[in-house]
């Protein structure tokens, strides 16, 4: 999904309002605020954010090698003075907040703004955990945005508040802002003086005894910040004549709530930790019963029951995903003990589901198609497209947990083996892009403790899963100009891997990767085979004459199939006997021609060559390369 | 229009496979009904999209719009990109609603490796339920025009009539992207869009026909 920024065109402003998802309008009041610095590092559902930012003029703006970088880069530009910006997904702060944990003791010069979006709903993450424990950790003010507008509001008033009080601030947003598209009233940008980095140990040097100093201030901060939220305008009251049940709520589940129950009252909290007990204790009085609607974990539950208000929660509400009105509706009314009204829901039609698949021609597809071959093997995954190589038809991938993992859980199942595990092969598989946000420490390890592990570094020169974003292995930067370029041969003999065990290896030369693959695995020390074949999606990447299948040369094999590539289609099935009497399942094909891009995986498995190059003269319709997306219409 | 608000909001759920061009298609029905100055919302659940997997977008309109999200059974259309899709997600329709439907097909991996079967008919099988299919070929159609990518032209054309709008305001929408284009795409879409609309008409006169 890539974005498009709505920017001013120069000397042109634009006024009225925009359709802009969360992610754009957040992006459009960093610029706005002035901002001088913003960096991220790509994550469904924040990539957009930061894709954005780097489409407005004067200000700086980089794909940073990981989150904790990134936050770094934005604490550093504070630190001068300027407004900064940084965003991530969820789990990115899991990695980011060794940095988060010390810089809200030394506070900030310039606003900071720290946008979190979670994945409540799971659309691409491997966890659902809640940002809102971030705040109350590092002890910094958080805003929840209920949509776009106010997503764009409430980050002009994040920077406004981080300078104010000081502090970074963590704007939280979640899937059902970031990628929901809205109208926003959008401003201009306002330039800011920069003061410069003011030279300062007591503030900036955090060893234990300016520690010990900063401590008392960061509390009262938080106690003034708790003053702050009582008033703030981005908390809200909103009354309503049905008092039965009152709710209290935050972010995207506030619009649900109101749909859900138009008529009642609701405390929206826009500026939602520290909470505003005083506020909340008179809102609870006015109501019959209070009901806390909160995503994902009970933590408006927890701290106001510890504040004496009798309540509901998550006694009544899942615990995961969207609290959507199908949701909340039946949930409320249940705890009214009325009949749950008969929505007008029937059940779904039962079809095959359609789990994401490889692209077409992705040099993946000849990665999985030959660990798939190997036997007596446990592979050690990580995140990102090839995350994918756990499913059909390839089965070829055991255990995916976080960025970078693949290189500790392959040592950890090296060192760990079973009496019975003495031959197994460990193979650890990870993109070039994880490699360098979190693996390589996990590879020194591996070198440096005498692991026995194969590694599979699958370089495609881009951030796939999330939309081919650029990073140090493209050579290219944010903007798309020419940048640095690693090497990742040099890189991985720096770490100690032996110059003998590090392959380069074409991804499309199947029985060259099968090789090189089986011999590696059988030396007991650390190797590396790096493919280097581009991601499809991808500039580098050039399409070449598309396949067809000779339909009588066809004999039903289907090996073709186990590539995984979903331009081979099935035209009809057979069984058949053979002489020796064992029964055998046939699946003649068909490529689809005008989806590929003859990258030739599919010949290998051919036996009685089959596939053959398609006569370009007779070719039916325009070769389609990328996504069928109707604004690439040439 | 829907029966589930008392805010007088429309309900479009556009559904496909990820690569078809469901969110653009969404997106430009959205821009039609800004121009009209209704409040808008569109939103997507689309995990991996990228990667052929499902991809329905929801978009809402109106006075003022909420939840951005279709709860089941109150969808006022169902555009469906591919058939099987359109199965998936004809319970978000509300009981007499409307699916407008492309029969052209989007095989799977899981199916083509023979773990799963494609539904023998889709069509019958939404009829057997009593929902209210218009079907036609919209991949035939935008093959006939020269580009599969015109698929999504023709989907627009097929609800053109279907919304509480004229048909005229949204094929703008759609032309005015392709304004800085070649007069070549412009007229493509402008006949991709008007075959739509006639498929869809000529299949729902069919389906009254029958009914």
């Amino acid at each position: 999904m890539t974005a498009q920024a709505v920017i001013p065109i120069a000397g042109q402003a634009v006024t009225g309002r925009l359709l802009m998802s969360g992610n754009e309008a957040v992006a459009r009041a960093v610029w706005e605020a002035g901002a001088r610095v913003a960096a991220a590092y790509p994550g469904t559902p924040a990539t957009e954010m930061l894709e954005c930012v780097a489409k407005y003029p004067d200000l700086y703006a980089e794909w940073s090698v990981n989150e904790k970088v990134s936050l770094e880069v934005a604490f550093g530009a504070a630190m001068a003075g300027s407004r900064s910006f940084c965003a991530m997904k969820h789990v990115g702060m899991n990695v980011a907040s060794d940095a988060l944990m010390t810089m809200t003791l030394t506070g900030v010069a310039g606003g900071l703004v720290i946008a979190i979006a979670d994945d409540v709903g799971l659309s691409s993450s491997q966890n659902e955990q809640d940002s809102r424990f971030w705040p109350r950790f590092a002890h910094v003010p958080m805003l929840e945005p209920a949509d776009s507008q106010e997503a764009h509001d409430f980050t002009l008033a994040a920077f406004e508040l981080s300078e104010r009080f000081e502090t970074p601030v963590i704007l939280r947003l979640t899937t059902r802002i970031c990628h929901v598209k809205g109208l926003v009233q959008v401003g201009q940008r306002q330039e800011r003086p920069v003061a410069g980095f003011a030279k300062n140990v007591d503030r900036w040097v955090m060893e234990p005894r300016a520690v010990g100093r900063r401590l008392p201030l960061m509390f009262d901060r938080e106690r003034r910040l708790r003053d702050a939220a009582e008033v703030s305008e981005l908390n809200v009251a909103e009354d309503g004549i049905d008092r039965r049940v009152g709710f209290v709520t935050s972010g995207p589940a506030y619009m649900h709530v109101r749909e859900s129950f138009p008529d009642a009252p609701v405390f929206k909290l826009g500026f939602s930790f520290p909470l505003p007990f005083d506020s909340l204790r008179r809102f609870a009085a006015e109501c019959d019963r209070l009901v806390v609607v909160e995503e994902v974990e009970p933590l408006i539950e927890t701290e106001l029951k510890a504040q004496g208000v009798t309540l509901s929660g998550k006694d009544i509400l899942p615990r995961s995903g969207e609290l959507s009105p199908q949701v909340l509706k039946p949930a409320v009314a249940r705890l009214l003990g009325e009949t749950v009204a008969q929505e007008a829901t029937r059940a779904p039609l039962a079809v095959f589901p359609r789990p994401p698949t490889m692209c077409v021609a992705c040099p993946h597809l000849g990665v999985y198609y030959t660990l798939s071959q190997l036997r007596n093997v446990t592979i050690s995954g990580d995140i990102g497209c090839y995350t994918l190589g756990f499913g059909q038809p390839w089965n070829a991938l055991d255990a995916v947990i976080s960025m970078g993992a693949s290189m500790g859980m392959a040592l950890g199942l090296d060192k760990g083996r079973s009496e019975t595990e003495k031959d197994k092969k460990i193979v650890a598989v990870i993109g070039d892009s994880t490699f360098l946000h979190m693996g390589m420490q996990g590879l020194l390890d591996i070198v440096y403790n005498r692991g026995n592990v194969t590694v599979l570094l699958l370089d495609n020169r881009a951030v796939g899963m999330t939309g081919g974003q650029d990073n140090p292995g493209s050579g290219r930067d944010i903007h798309g100009q020419e940048a640095p370029r690693v090497d990742f041969v040099r890189l991985v003999k720096a770490l100690g891997v032996r110059e003998e065990r590090v392959h380069l290896v074409n991804a499309y030369e199947l029985p060259i990767l099968l090789r090189t693959l089986r011999e590696e695995t059988k030396i007991p020390e650390p190797s590396v085979i790096i493919t280097s074949q581009p991601c499809v999606l991808i500039k580098d990447y050039h399409a070449l004459k598309p396949y067809t299948v000779v339909e009588d040369k066809c004999t039903g094999c289907g090996n073709c199939i186990d590539v995984g590539c979903p331009a081979i289609h099935v035209t009809r099935r057979d069984r058949v006997k053979k002489p020796s009497g064992r029964e055998v399942d046939l699946a003649f094909v068909r490529i689809e021609s005008a989806a590929c891009t003859g990258c030739g995986l599919c010949l290998k498995p051919c036996a009685p060559d089959a596939i053959v190059h398609v006569d370009t003269l007779a070719m039916p319709i325009k070769i389609i390369r990328k996504s069928a997306e109707l604004s690439q219409t040439p | 229009m829907s029966e589930t608000s008392k805010f007088d909001t429309t309900n479009i759920l556009v559904v496909g496979t990820g690569g078809q061009g469901v969110m653009t298609a969404t997106e430009i029905l959205a821009e039609a009904a800004i121009a009209l100055g209704h409040d808008v919302k569109k939103t997507e659940v689309a995990g991996m999209a990228q990667r052929g997997g499902v991809v329905s977008s929801h978009l809402r309109f109106g006075a003022k719009v909420l939840s951005p999200q279709i709860s089941p059974g109150s969808a006022d259309v169902l555009l469906g990109f591919e058939a099987a899709e359109a199965m998936r997600w004809r319970h978000m329709l509300r009981p007499d609603g409307l699916v407008l439907m492309n029969t052209g097909r989007l095989v799977p991996p899981v199916v083509e490796l023979g773990l799963y079967a494609y539904p023998d008919d889709p069509v019958a099988e939404m009829h057997a339920v009593g929902t209210h299919v218009v079907p036609f070929d919209a991949s035939a159609i935008a093959r006939q025009l020269g580009d599969i990518r015109l698929g999504n032209t023709v989907m627009l054309g097929a609800i053109a009539d279907h919304l509480p709008f004229p048909a005229e305001v949204l094929e703008r929408c759609i032309l005015a992207r392709f304004a800085s284009k070649k007069a070549e795409i412009v007229e493509l879409n402008r006949r991709a869009f008007a075959a739509g609309r006639a498929a869809a008409d000529a299949a729902e006169k069919a389906e009254a026909g029958t009914a």
